[in-house]
């Protein structure tokens, strides 16, 4: 009797379905990227060239690198919307320090720390004030770049320093550097999620917030260290760019933390938190690139590639979301 | 007939039911809630709807106002002798049937004008705009009718929760309401503010509304009411006039429940029980927080399980939160082992040694889409962690172990807890604080929405931890249980603890009567 009714209530198969519906919500975008590879190989000259690809990673890689920070940001159920002015911010004043004199490392390790203080004081108001990350975020977006401008005074910093350039410019064995950096990345960024403690309490913060608080996780401290580790990235992001555009510009990465949350809803990370993969944000990175670039080669002027992205943002996710909820 | 006879002795006049509700039944997944209940309203009568947690006495109301609809040949609701069904709650209210919710549905922005109208069609002028004089003018006929001297233009959150109480009122009014339903409208007023409002009660009694007052205070309803209904397990128990009634009749025909098939703790062995002398593991003295609880002493031994009694809402969830570091203590003190220790937070908590098994599992309890491993080891990830980095053979294997510990029946430990029934996914919390080896269990209602096989198992591991020499405090809302469970009861009416009784003694009436005392 007592064994009946927990079958029952168990639903038997319920689970099966949902490890299903899992694999094909991944899958299912994965596979829009190979239909998207698939049809621009025929359309698109030259697309699937070695030179081609490789310039494909290239351009995502610093959208990649944000994304990346996204993902755990919006894993815990917020959004961090400075990282496109962070990324300016880090590539002027490191570009700045490298002018001045410093050793090309300190002076890019010094960008990558305006970015983790950027995101320090985005994670210390979310997490200690309460106040929604949207505005808290949003207040940054603005801030961040009004400091970029005044430090810059408006104009692009010539960087000179050859080893600065390199990471942005430069090649290993004839990949580009950026490649290497998003690379490793995703590799630390999937190994914290999935071996980590605080990889574990970011996805059970998200999950629910309350139950973790409850459980006795430091909800208020791991905020802040995801926070700051988005701003890390865009940091670091910031920095890559000034390398490969030779210079720090005040009007670099706008609209980056558009494309950057683009890419993790592609991904299939839940804006509500708690669910999705840095596997899933890698693919939505890609699926963005492969469409700008494919229509590139196709000669589609840059204004109707914006069309073309918007529109295939919203029918990815609703066409993966359909096919979620048949399978559920 | 004796039912009309005895209401002729009530009421002046004998008047047909203005409505009747009859063989109502109702079933949420399987579960039957409410099974061929009856009632029969008379204009201008208070009639006082009694039972305990859980006897149905919501559902039965969310029928009679359309929130619910009864089961297929589930009963029959009759309006003036004609038989009626509502789709909606705006069908019902159209047909003069108002609720005044125990939680209040107001826009604290819009002004008291607004919030009475709020639903019917406002006065407009040919262009369709407000005409906001009209609007205000209506709204000041219907406070004028209830003795009220509110302004009509105030916004309603500069209002006290008395007077929200009003507009609240205002607004049934507004709908010409003939069946008024009120549950538990005094719980958060004060003695002058109730006085006000059965004042109004009076009123309306005058004018002909029929009220059906839910409240689970004795003293009230001997007060204000003309007839009772009592349900019980979902079941029609009674219905008659009130004087043919008294407290004790009331609370004896409120819990009179069969105790077989109902765990049974064996050989309480609490020091205490045992003559021996233990220090308590954790001391209350005189706790107060900022919202209900009042001045709670309390001593938990190693190895006892003490329940919590009380009705809903007399602050037994509020106090284990301040114990447990959730929410903030106003005053008092907390001792662990003998040692006043600072808890602001349930990091602290766990540090001292309790856990906490919150009341609802779903939203306070259970990582949803994560694994069974993982919510089970959530807590005491670090133990089996080594400089941050999660080491999952040994989650893994300690996770194996509280599943057989705990009997928790899953397909596989990376199973979603989602899937789980709602007995497993409570045991799944309970192991979640096996793991941190408590030395005091805190359980907030831990059988609810628990099959039966279920709970049985729930309390014989609670059992179990207590023969180890845990200290559990246990709150619960269904008196068998309690009774069952429990060394010895600890009740608890509006903040305050107002009894406390050993095993032996305790009775589901001395229970009742404890938790109904108010003040």
């Amino acid at each position: 009797m007592r064994g009946n009714t927990q079958t029952i209530s168990q639903k038997p198969g319920f689970h099966i379905g949902n490890a299903l519906n899992g694999l094909w919500n991944r899958l299912g975008m994965i596979m829009i990227l190979i239909l998207l590879c698939v049809v621009l190989s025929f359309t698109a000259p030259n697309f699937l060239d070695t030179a081609n690809m490789l310039n494909v990673l290239k351009q995502v890689s610093i959208i990649a690198v944000l994304a990346a920070g996204m993902t755990i940001v919006i894993l815990t159920g917020g959004i961090d919307l400075s990282v496109g002015s962070t990324v300016a911010l880090s590539g002027v004043i490191s570009v700045m320090a490298s002018s001045a004199g410093v050793n090309p490392f300190v002076a890019m390790l010094s960008g990558v720390a305006v970015g983790y203080a950027v995101g320090l004081i985005n994670g210390f108001f979310t997490a200690k004030t309460k106040l929604p990350a949207f505005i808290v975020t949003l207040g940054s977006f603005t801030y961040v770049r009004g400091l970029a401008y005044v430090i810059s005074g408006g104009y692009p910093i010539v960087l000179q320093n050859e080893t600065f350039k390199f990471v942005g410019g430069g090649a290993i064995f004839g990949i580009p550097t950026p490649i290497y950096i998003m690379l490793f990345v995703y590799v630390v960024m999937f190994f914290i999620l999935k071996y980590t403690m605080f990889g574990r309490h970011i996805y059970a913060i998200g999950g629910n917030e309350e139950a973790a608080r409850l459980t006795g996780i430091k909800v208020e401290r791991s905020l802040i260290n995801v926070y700051s580790i988005s701003g890390l990235l865009a940091g670091l992001g910031g920095v890559v760019l000034a390398g490969r555009l030779y210079s720090g510009q005040p009007t670099a990465g706008q609209m980056y933390e558009l494309d950057a949350i683009a890419a993790v809803i592609l991904g299939g990370t839940s804006l509500t938190g708690g669910k999705g993969k840095i596997q899933g944000t890698i693919i939505g990175v890609l699926i963005m690139g492969v469409i700008g670039n494919g229509l590139t080669l196709m000669d589609v002027n840059f204004y109707w590639q914006l069309v073309v992205k918007g529109a295939v943002i919203v029918a990815a996710v609703l066409l993966d979301r359909l096919r979620g909820n048949s399978a559920a | 007939m004796a039912v009309k006879e005895m209401l002729r002795n009530v009421l002046h006049e004998l008047k047909d039911p203005v409505l009747h509700m009859e063989g109502i039944s109702k079933t949420f997944s399987s579960v039957t809630v409410l099974n061929n209940v009856k009632i029969e309203l008379y204009p201008g009568e208070v009639h006082a709807l009694m039972g305990e947690n859980g006897a149905g006495k919501s559902t039965f109301m969310k029928i009679l106002a359309g929130i619910h609809t009864p089961d297929d040949n589930g009963g029959q609701i009759y309006l003036k002798g004609k038989p009626i069904l509502w789709k909606d709650p705006v069908e019902a209210r159209n047909k003069g049937i108002s609720v005044i919710h125990q939680e209040l549905n107001l826009s604290p922005n819009l002004t008291i004008s607004e919030n009475i109208l709020m639903g019917s069609v406002f006065p407009k002028n040919r262009l369709g705009l407000v005409k906001w004089e009209e609007v205000h003018n209506l709204a000041q006929k219907v406070l004028d009718q209830m003795g009220s001297n509110l302004n009509p233009r105030q916004l309603v959150s500069t209002l006290s929760v008395a007077q929200q109480q009003m507009v609240e009122i205002a607004r049934a009014l507004s709908f010409k309401a003939e069946v008024l339903i009120m549950d538990e409208p005094t719980a958060s007023l004060t003695d002058k503010e109730i006085k006000k409002l059965f004042d109004i009660i009076g009123d309306l009694k005058k004018q002909g509304v029929s009220i059906v007052y839910i409240s689970h205070r004795m003293e009230e309803i001997f007060k204000i009411s003309n007839r009772f209904t009592v349900l019980r397990d979902g079941e029609w128990i009674a219905s008659g006039p009130i004087e043919e009634t008294n407290p004790d009749h009331l609370v004896k025909l409120m819990v009179g429940r069969d105790l077989k098939d109902l765990f049974n703790r064996e050989k309480p062995s609490h020091p205490q029980a045992n003559g021996q002398k233990a220090a308590p593991v954790l001391e209350l003295r005189n706790i107060s927080d900022n919202t209900i609880v009042k001045n709670v002493s309390l001593k938990l031994f190693p190895g006892e399980i003490v329940g919590l009694a009380g009705l809903v809402g007399a602050g037994r969830t509020e106090l284990v939160r301040a114990l447990f570091g959730v929410s903030n203590l106003k005053s008092g003190e907390i001792l662990v082992g003998g040692a006043s220790v600072k808890i602001q937070s349930p990091i602290d908590a766990i540090a001292n040694g309790i856990a906490h098994v919150p009341e609802s599992r779903k939203e306070q309890g259970l990582f949803l889409s994560m694994s069974v491993k993982e919510n089970i080891l959530m807590a005491e990830l670090k133990k089996h962690s080594k400089s941050g980095i999660v080491s999952w053979k040994e989650v893994n294997a300690a996770a194996d172990s509280y599943i057989k510990e705990l009997n928790i029946k899953i397909a596989s430990p990376e199973q979603q807890v989602s899937n789980l029934s709602g007995g497993n996914q409570q045991k799944v919390v309970i192991a979640r604080w096996l793991s941190i080896a408590p030395k005091v269990l805190l359980l907030d209602e831990p059988t609810r929405g628990v099959d039966i096989g279920a709970k049985t198992e729930i309390h014989k591991i609670v059992s179990g931890l207590a023969e180890k020499g845990m200290a559990v405090l246990m709150i619960s809302s269904e008196l068998p249980e309690i009774l069952g469970v429990s060394d010895r009861i600890l009740v608890m009416s509006e903040g305050r603890i107002t009894g406390e009784l050993s095993r032996e003694e305790a009775t589901q009436e001395k229970i009742m009567y404890l938790a109904t005392r108010g003040e």
